[in-house]
């Protein structure tokens, strides 16, 4: 297992009476995309503050490859891409004009600025927006431009603070193939996220934050396995719900969700249990089952499962 | 980036990031001329205004050219929108996030502030100098010679630079884009409660005293001493107005003693 480049042990930050981080805990290993999965307010934007040396955090410490966080901030911002929750590029400008501009600040020579903000805008297509004013750029190019913005200097590790929240599908679409680009450079990348289906097609490892920790970690199928399999049942009559749901409740020890007029879900104890048992009990109840189906269970509710939550988070 | 660690590599640094800042501030505007049509639109209106409607109606003490009395007023206004421009500009950057990516990069850290302030101080000298334009047309004119109107230019932007650290504090202070333009409505009755368009002497006494000690007062009336336009103080008046000048100066000076230390602060201010 290679080292980690960004490690976090019992980082602490509140904000008056909200503790918005009690004592997270990270270790994201060199090249590896780590998904850090929370509800809103969970602490995620606290915590890649914290990272990206924008704020302190009140206990704990944080190392990006080998620097402290707040002793060593200069060694740790040259390391670094922030990409943040919006957009934070300059609207009044040239998409260009920009990428010049940040490569001028990163301190590289005027004709390494502007190649490099050729190179970038090539690269992840936006070569013919290039020239526009990003105020009249889609919510999607914005993004993209944000992102490529932090490439100009090749950064070991890139943090994204939900990169893609807000976007319509094709524009999400767009953002992953990006991050995917950079990840086969071998970037690290640390990514926020409040959708479980971000985390599953992109992350490496996944660490599941609410309330300010850490309460999971894991890869997308390890995570799921935590939680045992799920079950569906479709009954052929509605009316055979409540008789349907005893026998589930029975089987596998947790209340049964009902997921449509004639359909119920229930995740199966992680020891498991064989269809052809459940179909008989099912029949001795006398209900009649059009469907009944195993299957993993979703990110969703593994996530909802860990964090107690009602409603689903997006 | 290793020259960051020396103090000399540190000044180096902030100048080459503060020009390339400027360097953004230029490019907004070549993008954008308008703002400064925009920002322009108002004093011409007010020398439309004041100059041919209510100036008709208006006495100037000494009896001279109302337009001669009023030019240095409005040079006074448009010195003193440089806080608002700045902290508008503070705010957004903040608000959008652009702030944060300053930060999060290894660049020299007190190149935002001065690069914005530095910029303003461009911007200031084009619009002085199309106000000086629409001044000549109107019939206004320095009567002194070169080195007294020399002198009011430079109190003029020795003031304005002061006063854009009040907008980098005030923009840091407020972080948010809506409420600093909320704020922008509130430069026009700080420029009129002065001797920018009327003298004071005809105020209700307490109103006098606020007008009088206004530093917008203080520096029309420098202005007006040292451009020769009628209406310099003179006789029994309040101490900014019988020493314009000096009172320009110490205006400047403290503004830049409590501000810059403040701004500095709040912008290297980790942890929000
Ligand atoms: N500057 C701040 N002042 C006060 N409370 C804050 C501040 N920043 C974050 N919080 C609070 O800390 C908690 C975590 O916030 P945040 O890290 O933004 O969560 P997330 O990014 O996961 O949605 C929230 O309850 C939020 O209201
Ligand atoms: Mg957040």
């Amino acid at each position: 297992m290679p080292d980690p480049i960004v490690v976090a042990e019992g980082l602490h930050k509140s904000f008056g009476d909200t503790h918005a981080l009690r004592g997270l805990d990270l270790s994201v290993p060199r090249g590896t995309v780590c998904g850090v999965l929370g509800p809103n307010g969970a602490g995620k934007t606290t915590a890649v503050r914290i990272l990206a040396t924008l704020s302190d955090p009140d206990a704990g410490h944080a190392r990006i490859a080998g620097y402290d966080v707040v002793r060593e901030a200069g060694e740790v911002r040259a390391r670094i891409g922030l990409a943040g929750q919006y957009a934070a590029v300059d609207e009044k400008l040239t998409g260009r004009g920009n990428l010049r501009m940040f490569g001028r600040l990163s301190h590289l020579s005027r004709r390494q600025a502007h190649r490099r903000a050729d190179e970038l805008l090539e690269r992840f297509g936006l070569m013919d927006a290039a020239d526009r004013q990003v105020a009249g750029y889609s919510g999607g190019m914005r993004r993209r431009l944000d992102l490529i913005t932090c490439l100009i200097l090749r950064p070991d590790v890139l943090f994204l603070d939900e990169p893609t929240t807000g976007l319509d599908p094709r524009s999400r679409g767009e953002i992953w193939d990006s991050i995917r680009e950079l990840v086969a450079d071998g970037t690290t990348v640390l990514l926020t996220t409040q959708y479980l289906d971000e985390a599953d097609q992109l992350a490496d490892d996944i660490a599941v934050v609410d309330h300010g920790q850490v309460i999971a970690t894991g890869t997308p199928d390890e995570l799921k396995a935590t939680i045992g399999d799920r079950l569906d049942v479709t009954l052929e009559d509605p009316a055979a719900l409540p008789a349907a749901a005893t026998v589930l409740n029975t089987l596998a020890g947790t209340e049964p969700t009902t997921t449509d007029a004639d359909r119920l879900s229930v995740a199966l104890p992680a020891t498991g249990l064989r269809l052809a048992d459940i179909v008989r009990e099912l029949d001795h109840a006398g209900v009649a089952a059009a469907d009944v189906s195993l299957r993993r269970p979703t990110l969703d509710e593994v996530f909802l499962r860990l964090t107690n939550r009602k409603e689903p988070a997006r | 980036m290793t020259a960051l660690t020396t103090p000399l590599g540190r000044l180096r640094w902030t100048l080459t990031d503060g020009l390339t800042l400027v360097g953004r501030e230029l490019g907004r505007l070549r993008r954008e001329p308008g703002q400064i049509v925009a920002a322009l639109v108002f004093p011409v209106i007010m020398v439309v205004l004041f100059g041919y409607v209510f100036g008709s109606a208006i006495q100037v003490p000494d009896g001279g050219d109302y337009r001669e009395y009023l030019m240095p007023g409005l040079f006074a206004m448009v010195t003193f929108s440089a806080w608002l421009g700045v902290m508008t500009r503070m705010a957004a950057d903040a608000s959008r996030g652009v702030m944060d990516r300053f930060r999060s990069m290894p660049m020299a850290r007190l190149a935002v502030p001065f690069g914005q302030t530095g910029a303003d101080l461009l911007t200031g000298l084009l619009m002085l100098a199309i106000m000086v334009g629409a001044g000549l047309l109107v019939g206004w004119q320095p009567h002194r010679g070169l080195i007294p109107t020399a002198q009011a230019f430079l109190l003029m932007i020795v003031l304005r630079y002061a006063l854009s650290w009040v907008g980098v504090y005030v923009g840091l202070a407020v972080k948010n884009d809506r409420v600093a333009d909320a704020l922008v409505p509130l430069g026009l009755p700080f420029t009129m409660l002065s001797n920018a368009f009327v003298p004071t002497g005809g105020m209700p006494g307490w109103l006098r005293f606020l007008a009088d000690w206004n530093p917008v007062s203080a520096l029309t009336a420098a202005s007006r001493e040292l451009f020769g336009n009628p209406g310099a103080p003179s006789g029994d008046v309040a101490w900014p107005l019988a020493h314009p000048v000096t009172a320009v100066l110490l205006w400047s000076a403290a503004l830049l003693v409590i501000f810059v230390p403040l701004s500095l602060r709040a912008y290297m201010r980790r942890g929000r």
